[in-house]
């Protein structure tokens, strides 16, 4: 099996501090691979270093490339849809507009993500600053969803979001991980063990375990690396 | 009352050169950050290709086709002039905004010296058609022709520029990267070629600016600083409409140009004291930061 995502020796300071201390993991093509970890160890700068957002050193490969030292825009179009923490949909445009700047090629799977979230076509003229949180998110992930991307970097989906909203979104997550790759980032663990079959976990900037997702069924092991009971 | 409507006329045309000024300043603040001080030299450099191509082509042409290609030219060396900066000159130093600060100013002061030794450092006058310089009647009052070129022009640019960003794809681009330039990045765009786009379209507002100025508020006169003092008025309409809105600059561009005219007859012409009139601007804009800090259409930082 190639992998989608290889890290190694991945090194990142952020204003003098150092966030990541040497993170080695690979991301297996096919499938969910979820990175955990308590807050502030890491996570969400390590997929940003993945789509070149912040500098690092050390070696990553994107679907079969060497992408250290790329544009972001270049390592995107190798084929990754990305959903960040913040949602960071664009309040000032239209929720068509949105989704048009998420276009690439003739690809723009419409009809699908519109079946997957309807709200979407009825609300296309709204601007998306006016969308509540769970439809900003909706949108968010729309976009990264609209061209069948080999690869998804999902920065903590079901963050502030009602249960009903969240189990939503994990299904959404499920259909498009059946042709896609996904590097999911989440605290949820009931979201991680419906997704995910593999984990990785990081602390203080390195990882401290790779296994399965069964391994959360494990409540010392789950304590001990992630700082919470494991019933969940 | 005449008067009253006359120093209208001219104040919204002066508001419509500010908002040409402005405008392109405006957009390129907005998405990248860069307080480009050598805009004032692209209008400059409109000018004076403006009056190279009005003295330079044969007259058999005639003032009207003349003028209309001054403008065409001045617009589109403005552009030229500011993609190559973009691409040579500002490019490398994103995200070093003094580097960014005194690169800009010092092309200015460059190409401000170097306009002065090629073409002096007195006035040249631009020949216009007459009827650029005539007035026309209505309802009583005589208004000058060549306000209502400054005033189309606006009016056209506004409509322009607002359909551009609204409709085009580079258009909502370039908004999204004024919201979230990383975002846009990380949608698989390059950014980058959305910058030089800004800065042409910038560049030939600029240019545009600089030539209406020479026509309808220099007398046709050329000189190598006008683009310097127009700037210094472009930046207060910036601030106060809000870096990065467009409608915002147009406002305050009507603002500010209203302004100027009325003080500068209605106190200044009085005591006397004729720099009232750009006193009143500075006034303005120390007023409405007080109560706006990012001006009237200003985005959350």
């Amino acid at each position: 099996m190639t992998n989608a995502v290889e890290i190694s020796d991945l090194h990142v300071s952020i204003s003098g501090s150092h966030v990541l201390q040497g993170v080695s993991f690979s991301v297996p093509s096919g499938g969910v691979t979820a990175l955990l970890g308590r807050n502030g160890v890491g996570k969400t700068t390590t997929l940003r270093a993945i789509l070149g957002l912040v500098a690092s050193s050390g070696r990553i490969q994107v679907l079969g490339n060497e992408v250290s030292g790329w544009p972001t825009h270049r390592i995107v179009r190798l084929g990754i849809g990305y959903v960040p923490e913040d949602r960071d949909v664009f309040s000032g445009l239209t929720v068509e507009q949105n989704l048009r700047l998420a276009e690439s090629g003739s690809g723009a799977q419409y009809d699908e993500v519109f079946s997957l979230f309807p709200e979407l076509k009825t609300r296309g003229r709204q601007r998306a600053g006016t969308l509540s949180g769970g439809q900003q998110q909706m949108l968010s992930i729309a976009r990264a969803l609209l061209n069948h991307r080999p690869l998804l970097l999902i920065d903590e989906p079901s963050k502030g979001l009602a249960p009903k909203i969240v189990s939503e979104f994990a299904g959404v997550l499920e259909r498009a991980a059946e042709h896609s790759t996904v590097l999911l980032v989440e605290q949820n663990l009931s979201v991680v063990k419906r997704l995910a079959q593999r984990i990785v976990v990081l602390d203080h900037g390195e990882v401290v375990h790779r296994g399965e997702v069964v391994d959360l069924e494990d409540p010392t092991l789950v304590r001990q690396l992630l700082g919470v009971a494991g019933a969940a | 009352m005449n008067i009253f409507l006359v120093l209208t006329f001219s104040g919204v045309a002066l508001g419509a050169i500010y908002f040409l000024a402005a405008s392109g300043l405006s957009l390129i603040y907005g998405l990248m950050d860069v307080l480009n001080f050598a805009h004032g030299l692209f209008m400059t450099l409109g000018a004076y290709a403006g009056y190279e191509i009005a003295t330079r082509l044969p007259s058999s042409l005639g003032a009207p086709t003349l003028v209309i290609l001054a403008i065409i030219g001045a617009t589109v060396v403005g552009a030229l002039a500011a993609g190559v900066t973009e691409l040579i000159l500002i490019r490398p130093l994103y995200g070093k905004p003094i580097s960014q600060i005194l690169i800009t100013i010092g092309l200015d002061l460059a190409g401000v010296g170097l306009l002065m030794g090629g073409f002096g450092s007195t006035a040249l006058q631009i020949p216009v058609p007459l009827w650029l310089i005539e007035p026309t009647h209505i309802g009583g009052l005589y208004l000058p022709n060549a306000s209502f070129l400054a005033i189309g022009a606006g009016v056209l640019v506004l409509i322009g520029l607002e359909m551009f960003l609204a409709l085009t794809r580079y258009g909502i681009i370039i908004r999204a990267g004024v919201e979230n330039r990383e975002m846009v990045r990380a949608l698989g765009i390059d950014v980058g070629r959305a910058f030089t786009l800004v800065f042409v379209i910038g560049g030939a507002m600029a240019g545009l600016a600089g030539i209406l100025y020479t026509i309808v508020f220099s007398g046709d006169l050329v000189s190598p600083n006008q683009g310097d003092s127009l700037l210094i008025f472009a930046f207060i309409v910036v601030v106060i409409g809000g870096l990065g809105s467009i409608r915002g600059s147009a406002v305050a561009a009507l603002a500010v140009g209203l302004l100027q005219q009325y003080t500068s007859f209605y106190i200044g012409g009085h005591s006397g004291w004729a720099q009232i009139g750009d006193l009143s601007t500075v006034l303005l804009l120390a007023v409405v930061l007080e109560w706006r800090p990012r001006g009237l259409f200003g985005r959350v930082a």
